[in-house]
């Protein structure tokens, strides 16, 4: 995919050139790096937003999670008696839903940014990868909320904090990274396709349930493990789950390491991909 | 003289489809993939904006870009301000580029005065530490200071605009591109802006300014782009340019000769030879000083003893067609045969800055009004204020209106303690 550039390099005396010529990917690092400090400021803007009536903000991220647990541990622990080994069905659900929510939730922003952001696309330049990514960051304090509601919880229901929760972070690391990949891609597509926007929901609904949100990965038949662990989701879900339950949780590690590759290339297709869309951008959003 | 802008074979191409759908669905690129895999046909048009644009702007000059609707003048601010990206060439900008076009865009209703401060200072291009340095002098500036906690979407908006503005304005761009069409708000905020304007461009700044006023083009520029159809049609000093825009061919440097071009305007009794345009010093020119008294004069030819009264008169019309006034002599006399120059000497402290068209025309009276003949628009100057402290301003910088700015005699006195 031809990728032309705009050029941004600083000779002498701040010389900025614009030029349709092409250029090594190593310039839209750069330009990113030097917006680091909007990049901040855009994702302070949406928590600010959202938090700004601070009960509705925090209640809205507690509750999501905590009703979507309550009805997933009817429908696959009550009803379908789904296993779920010595963890409590409504823990595995909680620990389920938590990074989901992140990814489901951020992917679906992502994808709405650069149309929800037009004006401000049409009259100012900053690089436009700034905006998916700024979605990226300011989920995360949903995520921390939720993470802690789900600590509360462990303690609660008598399972106790594991040494290996120390690794929550890495597989948040990982979570993040897979989002940024599949929201530059959702935000690039949705830009240039108008119907990309009614696809994207349906996508992330249905990828609730291939993914181990409202069950056990112990319940997927051995033949059809490895299919199954080609969802980058997987590796992820079952990574934080092993986090917080240690050795209780059937957790194969490949999984993990499948998806935090598939994330490197998802990141790296999608900025050039974004770039590629972000030429003509203002001309189509 | 180095230069601060400098444009090279610039070219924008926009892609207009087949259908008239403004938006791309991925059902039709699977669709069309599916279907007419091997060939890539697609019915698509493509219209050139810009078309190997070239020019260089040197630091510390005042362009004006001017052109008809259509000419390529947006397109060519959204690619000097990043916002589009060429689709040829390059363009090379040294220091920070900021542009009044985007006054108030980034503001959040639901964030707070202080908040939306920092969140557009951070959008427009400053660091944060800066926009802290700069905090205080902008919110004086906007004067919101007692409403710096509260949301702006319950900021009246005046003050928005105010907020927005001094955000805008305290950016120190080494380059500033300003859009008079895009500039929102009430003419009052116009002017704001356009005294800004001024304000940076005694600052050494450079200055690109897009406008429709050519009052405001020749007082605020030394140079002057015209594009027509995504091209340069005329660079140069704006009076010329100007001439240019709105005359076409019709006005010409101070002196238009009819005779020497070949047109014969005339009737059976008198012909027009030419018009001019002339200083104090008798010399033809296109840019009167707005202090500085002005001549304008036109040659004619009486054909034959006739017995008419002709009645020479100047007609001084604005751009857009407004008359400033016509001008004839006080008293008439029958003309032999021969050679004529009517001159009509205007004072200095008369005219408004900006551009006038001469209309030359003779008639007569006798009862009935006949026009021998009328040339609209034969001649086109300038009148230029060079902004020395003259009478009147008081360091007021921005356009005076109005079509003439006469200088009267004045009085204020005290009435009554």
């Amino acid at each position: 995919m031809p990728s032309p550039l705009i050029v941004s390099k600083t000779v002498a005396m701040r010389e900025t050139v614009l030029s349709a010529n092409s250029n090594g990917g190593k310039a839209v690092w750069q330009s990113l790096w030097k917006a680091r400090e909007l990049l901040v400021f855009l994702a302070w803007r949406d928590i600010v937003v959202k938090y700004k009536q601070a009960v509705l903000g925090i209640a809205w991220a507690i509750l999501r999670p905590v009703l979507t647990t309550m009805v997933f541990t009817l429908v696959f622990g009550k009803i379908a008696r789904l296993p779920s080994g010595d963890i409590p069905y409504a823990l595995l659900v909680l620990s389920g839903i938590t990074p989901w929510l992140y990814f489901a939730n951020t992917v679906n922003d992502c994808g709405n940014s650069l149309v929800t952001n037009s004006t401000l696309i049409s009259k100012v330049y900053f690089p436009r990868l700034v905006v998916p990514a700024s979605c990226v960051i300011a989920n995360l304090v949903d995520l921390m909320i939720t993470v802690l509601l789900l600590c509360g919880m462990l303690v609660w229901f008598g399972v106790g904090l594991k040494a290996t929760i120390l690794l929550v972070p890495f597989v948040v690391l990982a979570l993040a990274m897979l989002t940024v990949g599949v929201g530059f891609w959702a935000a690039a597509l949705n830009a240039k396709y108008r119907d990309v926007s009614f696809i994207l929901p349906f996508l992330v609904t249905f990828g609730l349930y291939v993914s181990p949100i409202g069950f056990s990965s112990e319940a997927i038949p051995e033949q059809w493990r490895i299919l199954y662990g080609l969802n980058p989701v997987v590796g992820l879900v079952d990574g934080f789950r092993f986090a917080l339950f240690g050795e209780q949780y059937p957790f194969q590690v490949w999984t993990l390491v499948y998806s935090s590759a598939l994330a490197l290339l998802l990141i790296v297709t999608g900025v050039s991909y974004f770039r590629y869309v972000e030429r003509d951008i203002v001309d189509i959003i | 003289m180095s230069y601060s802008v400098r444009v090279e074979g610039l070219g924008k191409r926009y892609m207009i489809k087949g259908s008239n759908r403004r938006h791309r669905l991925l059902r039709d690129e699977i669709m069309s993939f599916v279907k007419e895999f091997p060939r890539k046909s697609e019915s698509r048009q493509e219209f050139w904006a810009l078309r190997d644009l070239g020019f260089e702007i040197a630091e510390g000059d005042k362009v004006g870009i001017i052109g008809k609707n259509g000419a390529g003048k947006s397109t060519l601010l959204k690619l000097l301000s990043r916002v589009a990206e060429p689709t040829t060439g390059e363009i090379r900008l040294r220091g920070r580029v900021s542009s009044l076009l985007e006054v108030g865009t980034g503001f959040h209703p639901e964030l707070t005065g202080r908040e939306n401060i920092f969140l557009n200072g951070v959008i427009l291009g400053m660091s944060r530490v800066e926009v802290r340095r700069k905090f205080d002098e902008i919110v004086s500036f906007a004067g919101v200071e007692r409403f710096l906690e509260t949301q702006v979407k319950h900021y009246s908006s005046g003050m928005y605009m105010r907020l927005a503005f001094s955000v805008a304005a305290h950016l120190d761009p080494e380059i500033l591109i300003v859009d008079e069409v895009l500039a929102v708000g009430d003419a009052e905020f116009q002017k704001k802006c356009l005294g800004k304007m001024q304000d940076i461009s005694t600052g050494g700044r450079t200055v690109i300014f897009v406008s429709h006023s050519m009052q405001t083009v020749t007082s605020l520029c030394n140079q002057c782009i015209l594009l027509d159809t995504g091209q340069i049609r005329k660079q140069g000093r704006p009076s010329e340019v100007i001439v240019e825009y709105l005359g076409g061919d019709a006005g010409s440097l101070g002196r238009v000769d009819f005779q020497g071009q070949g047109k014969t305007i005339a009737d059976e009794h008198v012909q027009l030879l030419y018009g001019e345009v002339l200083d104090e010093d008798d010399q033809p020119i296109l840019e009167a000083n707005i202090r500085k008294p002005t001549r304008v004069k036109m040659g004619f030819r009486v054909k034959s003893r006739s017995g008419i009264r002709f009645m020479p008169n100047f007609h001084f019309v604005v751009p857009g067609g407004t008359y400033a006034f016509v001008s004839t002599p006080d008293i008439l006399t029958e003309l032999a045969p021969g050679d004529y120059e009517a001159s009509c000497y205007i004072p200095g402290d008369f005219l408004n800055e900006g551009s006038y068209f001469v209309g030359l025309a003779i008639s007569s009276y006798s009862p009935g009004l006949t026009i021998h003949f009328f040339e609209p628009s034969a001649m086109t100057f300038n009148v230029r204020d060079s902004m020395d402290g003259s009478v009147g301003r008081h360091g007021y910088a921005n356009v005076m209106p109005g079509v003439v700015r006469p200088r009267l005699q004045w009085k204020v006195e005290e009435v009554s303690n």
